[in-house]
């Protein structure tokens, strides 16, 4: 755990008038965390994790460099045309370009999981730092809180809000942050009892510091670490959530809009006819970018406890 | 079942049970391998008892776990053997391995709780051993049943039939020991088997593990880094430093006549034979140790030596034969005496006679489920400017309820009160004025918890000054500095953080924090306890040192009867919540003691290898929640008189000028001495409730 706190966020401070002191305590510590990168940098999942995801923010970023053609744009090869020279992942049955289509669907996907993760991150770490510093009753009655929402299905509650709210981004967006706060708040509280329980927070309060104090000051620098895990983590979730809220139709306000979930919901019935790749490619690009996100969060965790 | 046959007697004989040779072994941290063992060889025979001392990290426990070739996953063995009985381990299969580890080797863990299984009753436990040894279920139930007769479990049925959770720290090492006697072990290695249990549970134990030597024909390689306790119980010792055995020879060569640099630096860092802090300071060896996987390619201890010359530097230091079996890895082994003695102490420590903060008639009872748990009961302590207050006693007896309570971690009950100069002060620290906030701090335990390891040195002690003092700006910055030179800190230590400094370091930033608000006490809950003995010297120099320039008084909490009698004063010993003892340090070393205080002084194990009358304290300390009647202390007590110390709950006595007792006998009756078989208390039947 101890080795865990400052990683993430390089103090730059720091690093200015340290390099000329050549003292042993000051080189290792520099040591440790700069074996902790290298054990990152070498990771091979890492390394595969950032590729992946890189590759995803580009063409989130700057689509028009990855493609010349737009996703509504009728392509020469007509509509329902095979993977190959033509279209290099074909045609879907309008005849759109199933390759432009998955790049720009890119961006709305990177614009909702990101955002909604910083917003549940952020309000589940205040929740879960002062439920697990004050305890008592209100600890008492937001636990059970937590524990109901967690009962209940995502999709289903994510499927009730927006249905209730509308389908705009921002709706979207609060919707996944809120579901994700809990699993978030338990985390954290958990790390928050357990440093609560140490004795800096005891002389703490023998000097008479107020709650919030010790809260922001005190505890929360040492859980860093475990916030950087759970934001990677946490935005594996989203874009998996977002994608299913989009193949299910609560996303966006036009199905013909370029978007990963979208694509999969109205090209799957195509299957059947051996039509499979309007569908499955941008599933495939909904996988890997799952997994790229879940790769960089595993690997961040593990150099973290090495 | 196997086709292993047994090996004949013969090899046996000649071979040694253990033998480590030329052992180089190195582990693999963040990809880089690290050097922990520097060729490392010694023989432990059979029924020889051989001990491994040295400071954390030095590589004693990766030592014992070679032994059984029990390595955790990262660790590699580069170089040289381990052999038992002439067979080697290093070249063993996986199979060969489980058979040698079944029947012929056995170890016993630090933390008796971690080794056995919380959910499993002993006796399935204990019998689970024997059927590894291909007995039938109830052979292996009739063998568990001996093996914990064996241990001197008295009631042996009854305990099989118990949880882990049921019995007390030292009976659950005791069934862990008889775990590991089930295959009559040709080796057996014991990995600081009694650091984590209280004094009186570790000579219990010590007890028991010497009175099976003379039954048992094992080697024993026991890990310790309590030099008292290798001192006791071993034949021959290795002092090993940096992962090299720097010093080996018989226990009375090796304490009383050290030929390496750092073994005299070790004996001389501990208070032995009494020593006083109005004697002489302790020896603290300069620097720390290198960490794993330092290049050290000459001698290990160079950096730190006090008579190094050049050719330390140069040449790899030969081993030096001192006497028969005694040797020592140095170039100057002939130079030994040119290590400089410690300094004599010429201050005068003068105690003042103003009482500065007092405890009178203080309780504190804690309801939980309903039912009242008397902690602390009706406590009256008074520190004077400059004292130190020792307080002694078990685990569970309430010295730290004690602390907390003065500290207003919580309120004490009605009726009793602290006082500040004479003035009453809250109980709670939110509802204590200023002052009284300040005139209190407190030195943790554990440095690693008790510093935000976020935070850097400058910050924690600046904001203890800010918040404490109320000086602000420039003025508390120079402040922060005065402390922190005053604590021996260099400025650079300012900008680190907690993580970067060694355990006496953080101790000594712990101890300027408590220092930032100039306080009137200075409360000492084990401070170090969590650090080498090296260190320890340099702390309680420290300490004492402190309290000379500031006037402050201190509580100091210890379990280890040495280092209080080198600091305290006055000496407190509680029990259950009550003082059963108090008074001088030189009239509880010398005069009369409360039985309990005997007790608790004879089962501290001495490096001064002077065996005393062992008491031993029978059963475990009574549960707070259910106090015995009459005098608490009764049930274990082997002065008690029947009819009367369990009815009647003795009156605080006065015997001389500021020691008294609470205790009901005469003088004449408490120094009468008394005889206890050690063996025979051993196997006093339990009495924890199966609740």
């Amino acid at each position: 755990m101890s080795e865990t706190s400052d990683l993430p966020n390089g103090e730059p401070a720091r690093s200015v008038g340290e390099r000329s002191l050549v003292t042993s305590e000051r080189s290792a510590k520099n040591q440790i965390r700069r074996e902790q990168f290298r054990v990152l940098y070498r990771s091979p999942g890492f390394i595969f994790g950032v590729l992946i995801v890189g590759f995803w923010v580009f063409a989130a970023l700057w689509p028009s460099l990855l493609t010349s053609d737009g996703p509504k744009e009728f392509v020469e090869a007509g509509p329902r045309v095979k993977p190959g020279s033509e279209a290099w992942l074909g045609t879907n049955k309008t005849g759109w370009d199933v390759y432009a289509r998955i790049i720009y669907g890119a961006r709305p996907i990177l614009i909702v999981a990101p955002i909604a993760t910083a917003m549940a991150v952020i309000v589940g770490t205040m929740l879960g730092l002062v439920m697990g510093y004050y305890r008592g009753w209100a600890d008492e009655v937001l636990s059970r809180v937590i524990e109901a929402i967690l009962s209940i299905p995502i999709i289903l509650m994510a499927i009730l809000v927006v249905f209730t709210f509308g389908r705009s981004t921002p709706v979207i967006i609060g919707t996944i942050a809120v579901l994700f706060v809990p699993a978030i708040t338990r985390t954290i509280r958990s790390a928050a009892i357990a440093e609560s329980n140490l004795d800096y927070v005891m002389s703490a309060k023998m000097r008479g510091e107020s709650g919030l104090f010790i809260v922001s000051r005190e505890i929360l620098p040492n859980v860093t670490g475990l916030v950087v895990v759970e934001l990677t983590v946490r935005l594996g979730y989203a874009v998996f959530t977002y994608a299913t809220l989009a193949f299910l139709g609560f996303v966006g306000s036009n199905i013909t809009d370029a978007d990963w979930g979208i694509d999969v919901s109205q090209n799957y019935e195509q299957i059947v006819r051996d039509i499979w790749w309007p569908s499955i490619f941008p599933a495939i690009a909904i996988a890997s970018l799952v997994i790229g996100v879940n790769l960089i969060a595993d690997s961040i965790d593990k150099a973290l406890k090495s | 079942m196997t086709t292993t046959e047994p090996l004949p007697t013969e090899t046996e004989a000649e071979h040694p049970a253990l033998a480590i040779d030329g052992l180089e072994m190195s582990y693999i941290v963040r990809g880089t391998p690290r050097a922990v063992l520097r060729d490392v060889s010694f023989e432990v025979r059979a029924g020889e008892a051989y001990g491994l001392v040295g400071e954390s990290g030095c590589g004693k426990s990766t030592t014992a776990y070679a032994a059984l070739r029990y390595l955790p996953g990262n660790g590699r063995i580069d170089a040289g053997r381990v052999e038992s009985g002439g067979q080697e381990l290093t070249a063993m299969s996986g199979r060969e391995l489980r058979e040698f580890r079944a029947q012929r080797a056995s170890m016993v863990f630090q933390d008796p709780v971690q080794a056995v299984n919380p959910v499993l009753k002993i006796g399935k436990q204990v019998a689970e051993a024997f059927k590894v040894m291909g007995q039938s279920n109830s052979e292996a139930h009739a063998s568990a049943l001996a093996a914990l007769k064996r241990v001197r479990i008295a009631a042996p049925e009854s305990v099989m039939d118990r949880y882990p959770h049921q019995l007390s720290g030292g009976m659950l090492q005791r069934v862990v020991i008889a775990m590991a006697l089930a295959c009559e072990p040709t080796l057996l290695v014991l990995d600081e088997p009694t650091t984590g249990l209280d004094a009186t549970v570790e000579a219990e134990v010590l007890d028991l593990v010497r009175d099976l030597r003379s039954e048992l024909n094992s080697a024993i390689l026991l890990i310790a880094h309590n030099l008292g306790v290798i001192r006791t119980m071993c034949d021959r010792v290795g002092v090993m430093y940096a992962g090299r055995i720097v010093e080996e020879g018989t226990v009375d060569e090796v304490f009383d006549n050290p030929s390496h640099p750092y073994t005299k630096g070790l004996l001389n860092s501990i208070p032995r034979r009494g020593l006083r802090k109005t004697d002489r300071e302790l020896f603290a060896i300069p620097g720390s140790a290198p960490p794993i996987g330092a290049s050290l390619p000459t001698c290990t201890y160079i950096d730190r030596c006090p008579i190094a010359t050049e050719i330390c530097r140069t040449d790899v230091p030969p081993i030096v034969d001192r006497s028969d079996g005694h040797w020592t890895r140095c170039h100057h082994a002939d130079r030994i005496s040119d290590v400089p003695e410690p300094q004599e102490v010429t201050v005068e420590y003068n105690v003042g006679t103003e009482q500065v903060i007092g405890v009178d008639g203080v309780s504190k009872t804690f309801r939980q489920r309903g039912n009242d748990i008397p902690a602390l009961v009706s406590v009256d302590l008074g520190f004077a400017e400059g004292e130190t207050l020792g307080l002694v006693g078990e685990s569970g007896s309430g010295k730290s309820t004690l602390a907390k309570t003065m500290l207003g971690v919580h309120a004490a009950d009605e009726g009793g009160a602290i006082t500040l100069r004479g003035r009453q002060m809250a109980g709670k620290a939110t509802a204590r004025v200023e002052e009284s906030v300040r005139a209190i701090s407190m030195v943790f335990q554990n440095p690693d918890s008790a510093l935000n390891r976020s935070w850097t040195v400058r910050r924690i002690l600046h904001r203890s000054v800010v918040k404490l003092t109320g000086v602000k700006g420039a003025a508390a910055n120079k402040r922060v500095e005065e402390i922190a030179t005053a604590m021996q800190l260099s400025p650079r230590h300012l900008d680190m953080r907690p993580r970067q400094l060694s355990g006496g370091l953080k101790q000594r930033v712990a101890i300027a924090r408590a220092f930032a608000g100039d306080p009137e006490v200075v409360v000492c809950d084990e401070p170090t306890s969590a650090l080498d003995v090296s260190v320890q010297a340099a702390i309680l120099n420290l300490l004492a040192g402190l309290q000379n320039e500031e006037r402050t008084s201190y509580l100091f909490i210890s379990h280890d009867i040495g280092v209080v009698r080198y600091l305290a004063d006055r000496i407190a010993v509680m029990y259950l919540g009550r003082i059963m003892e108090i008074g001088s340090t030189a009239t509880m070393f010398n005069g009369t003691n409360h039985p309990y205080t005997e007790a608790l002084l004879s089962a501290v194990p001495s490096v001064d290898g002077i065996a005393e009358a062992r008491i031993p304290l029978m059963g475990a300390i009574p549960s707070p929640a259910n106090p015995p009647p009459g005098c608490v202390f009764h049930t274990r007590c082997h002065r008690a008189i029947e009819g009367l110390c369990e009815v009647t709950e003795p009156e605080m006595v006065e015997l001389s000028a500021g020691h008294s007792i609470k205790c009901h006998l005469s003088v004449e009756q408490l120094n009468e001495s008394v005889h206890i078989d050690p063996s025979a208390v051993l196997a006093v039947a339990i009495d924890v409730p199966l609740t």
